[in-house]
């Protein structure tokens, strides 16, 4: 279990003069739950996603993210009751990734050369040896970086890291992972999202939260640019991570479309960069049917 | 005792050290015929190869050193006066641990991080040799034999082949008068590999230029020569990723590549040289009909690299691919690329050029397609992309399109970038730090080489990048 909260978050574009966005987010995710963030376009919703996983482009300037965890999952760490809190804000992205943050991009990126398979697996392994680092004591630290040194053996074994995800178990996982989300398995063996449909990056990014098991996943729009059947793939992978993993989902998204699929625990509304209104689904159906503009005079007439 | 030594000891003291160690035979530093005859004699080589060498002498003596391409590297601190053009390192007492303790520290630093054992680092580097490679390479060497391949040292071929090598050495495809530093190979050679693949045959295995580095001792201007007959096939691996160490500062070495109708030569190559080398080379193929030439090569190290392998597509159907990767750091110029001649119908080529420029570093692609008057239906594609680690590093694409026939097509794409900032993210935000983040894009950059090189200079190549870029590599 693991609770994102984000208190009176303000961020602006982190360059001299740079545009103010985030203007006071106050907003809770549990695992298990699934959170729609809904709102006309330059309201902040993107920017609050980036923000939460750190994205060097927004700077913030008020406000806090934390993350709480829940110490049964640890039994394995022995973690400390004062590690299973964490100010997100001071850690690196990949940092908070170990954490258990994972963010689905609207946009990913399109690595040539990189395979599917190869990055996955070093993801994974990335991921398991960070949160190992952060939940040790400075000695444990210290050991930990001795083995890194380097190889002891011939560079053609690889290093030999204790309790690393090897090729072949992994190829299990992915294997797995893939049939559930429908997934054709030359994707295993090709690049990562380079030349990929939109609806294949999108079901690669429910793929990898499949693969990460991250406590809390935000996912940027990932519904955009997806045709009936692969929307119906991608809402059962976001389900699936839900009810297998109890991952906390914030779904960003402009259009009801999804939320069809994925039946939202909570909606909210962001304007100007702020939530303004949160309700249950119905409040999803109201903006389909309605638009933003309605929220908008309810607002501002209340202000 | 290195060459650095040697350099600095005056001229009596290094007659005494001859006299002493009767261990190698030292020329005069900077180069006079003197020189050229002292090396031909000591090598016991016949009289039509000390004339090859004077008649290089006389070119290089004649010609200018190359300062007004654009943008080309800065040669004036080549004091070719200053090089001693030749050391004969005596088998005899190579091996021994000194020579070992002898490397430069940056040098041992990379082993040590490559995690080779120390064994293997010095075979890899020349001052030992590696007795189960040894064994395995003449079981390989039998099996060669046995179809008529011929692999052996270049010195020694010119003794044991010598019909084929007086035929095809630096007559046709690199002649001393290519440039001024093949002239310079011309009349200084030594050591390299002699491999010749008779009519028909298929070499199966990577014939890899590892056992000359534990014999002879990798000279600074070892001179290759590749003869594949008609329909033969042989994929040639020279050097290897472990860093050669030049203890003087130019390397000047020769590749001349015979492809006859039908065959299939590769030839890979992944250098690292120490960072106040010199680096510069001519290798060239001539291709006959429907042969099909491929170079892959990774240049890495060296202050000032000046390397454009070409090939010269002759016969009909002829073809030629090209797959190149630099890596400049800072201080280093790395300027290579491609050369092919289309003179025939119906050829076809590729080049591929990647280069990483970081630290102020500075990647150059020079290339030069040249399209003949007879040269219909040839093709060709040209495809440059340079990826840079930040703003103090730079990229040119130079690429020379000659086009003589109207019935071509070529193409030519380049790519400049800078390594995103979005992509490094996207790779963080999935759990991996900053280093491994950009260590992966570059990784994935650079695969077109890496897939086509053995697994293990693959997994080198990738690991010496990856010290590059932690700026750990001296």
């Amino acid at each position: 279990m693991a609770t994102l909260e984000l208190s009176n978050l303000h961020a602006k574009v982190a360059e001299d003069g740079g545009e103010q966005i985030l203007d006071g987010v106050d907003l809770e995710v549990g695992s298990g739950e699934i959170h729609a963030l809904m709102g006309p376009n330059g309201s902040g919703k993107s920017t609050t996603a980036k923000v939460i996983a750190g994205h060097p482009a927004y700077e913030v300037t008020d406000g806090e993210v934390n993350l709480h965890l829940d110490g049964d999952e640890f039994e394995d760490l022995e973690v400390d009751e004062a590690d299973l809190h964490w100010n997100l804000l001071d850690l690196e992205p990949n940092e908070r990734a170990a954490l258990g943050i994972f963010l689905g991009f609207q946009y990913p990126a399109e690595i040539e050369g990189v395979t599917m398979v190869n990055f996955l697996r070093t993801a994974l392994n990335a991921k398991l040896d960070e949160r190992a680092e952060l939940f040790e004591d400075e000695d444990e630290d210290a050991e930990a970086d001795e083995d890194d040194a380097g190889y002891e053996t011939s560079p053609m074994e690889g290093p030999v890291d204790e309790g690393e995800v090897g090729v072949e178990e992994f190829q299990a996982i992915l294997s797995e992972k893939m049939e559930q989300l429908d997934m054709d398995e030359s994707f295993a063996n090709r690049y990562l999202n380079a030349g990929f449909s939109g609806g294949e990056k999108k079901q690669n990014e429910v793929l990898q939260a499949a693969i990460l098991e991250p406590e809390i996943a935000v996912l940027d729009e990932i519904d955009s640019g997806l045709d009936i059947d692969r929307l119906q793939d991608v809402s059962n992978g976001i389900e699936a991570l839900r009810d297998e993993q109890g991952t906390g989902v914030l779904q960003i998204t402009h259009y009801q479309r999804i939320l069809d699929y994925v039946e939202p625990d909570h909606v909210h509304v962001m304007l100007d960069g702020q939530i303004v209104k949160s309700g249950g689904p119905e409040l999803a159906e109201k903006l389909e049917d309605r638009g933003y503009d309605w929220v908008r005079d309810e607002v501002y007439e209340a202000a | 005792m290195s060459s650095d030594d040697l350099q600095d000891t005056n001229t009596e003291a290094r007659f005494e050290f001859k006299k002493e160690q009767k261990a190698a035979e030292v020329a005069e530093k900077g180069l006079t015929e003197e020189t050229v005859r002292m090396i031909s004699e000591d090598k016991d080589e016949p009289e039509w190869m000390l004339e090859r060498r004077l008649k290089a002498l006389n070119v290089y003596q004649e010609m200018p050193m190359p300062t007004d391409w654009p943008g080309q590297p800065d040669l004036s601190d080549v004091n070719v006066g200053e090089i001693l053009p030749y050391i004969r390192p005596d088998i005899e007492t190579r091996g021994g641990e000194d020579d070992w303790d002898d490397l430069p520290d940056e040098i041992q630093d990379t082993f040590d991080k490559l995690g080779i054992p120390e064994a293997e680092k010095k075979a890899l580097s020349g001052v030992g040799a590696q007795y189960e490679s040894e064994v395995v390479y003449q079981n390989m060497k039998e099996e060669w034999e046995d179809k008529g391949v011929v692999f052996m040292n270049m010195d020694k071929a010119v003794q044991e082949h010598p019909e084929i090598v007086r035929e095809y050495f630096m007559t046709r495809a690199v002649p001393p008068t290519d440039n001024k530093f093949a002239a310079l190979h011309g009349a200084v050679w030594s050591g390299g590999s002699f491999v010749y693949v008779p009519e028909g045959v298929t070499v199966q295995m990577p014939i890899q230029a590892y056992f000359r580095m534990n014999s002879e001792g990798m000279g600074q201007f070892e001179h290759t020569l590749i003869v594949a007959e008609e329909n033969s096939e042989v994929h040639y691996i020279e050097g290897c990723s472990a860093p050669q160490y030049a203890t003087h500062n130019l390397h000047s070495g020769g590749v001349e590549v015979f492809v006859k109708e039908g065959a299939h030569v590769q030839y890979s190559t992944v250098q690292n040289w120490s960072k106040n080398t010199y680096n510069l080379n001519t290798k060239r193929a001539i291709v006959e009909s429907d042969g099909r030439m491929e170079w892959i090569s990774g240049s890495m190290g060296s202050k000032a690299t000046m390397l454009y392998p070409s090939s010269v597509l002759q016969g009909p159907g002829a073809s030629d691919n090209h797959i190149t990767i630099a890596f400049a750091g800072e201080g280093q110029n790395i300027d290579t690329g491609a050369k092919v001649y289309h003179n025939a119908p119906d050829t076809k080529s590729t080049i591929e050029s990647k280069s990483i420029s970081k630290d102020g570093g500075r990647t150059n692609y020079r290339g030069l397609v040249h399209m003949g008057t007879n040269a219909a239906g040839a093709s060709t594609s040209v495809e440059c992309d340079a990826l840079m680690f930040d703003n103090e590093s730079t990229s040119d694409t130079m690429p020379y399109m000659e086009i003589r026939e109207s019935d071509v097509d070529v193409a030519h794409e380049a790519t400049v970038g800078k390594i995103g900032d979005e992509d490094v993210f996207y790779l963080q935000s999935r759990g991996l730090d900053d280093d491994d983040a950009k260590q992966m894009i570059v990784a994935g950059f650079i695969e077109p080489i890496t897939e086509e090189l053995p697994i293990e200079y693959a997994v080198e190549l990738n690991r010496l990048i990856e010290l590059e870029m932690e700026g750990s590599l001296g």
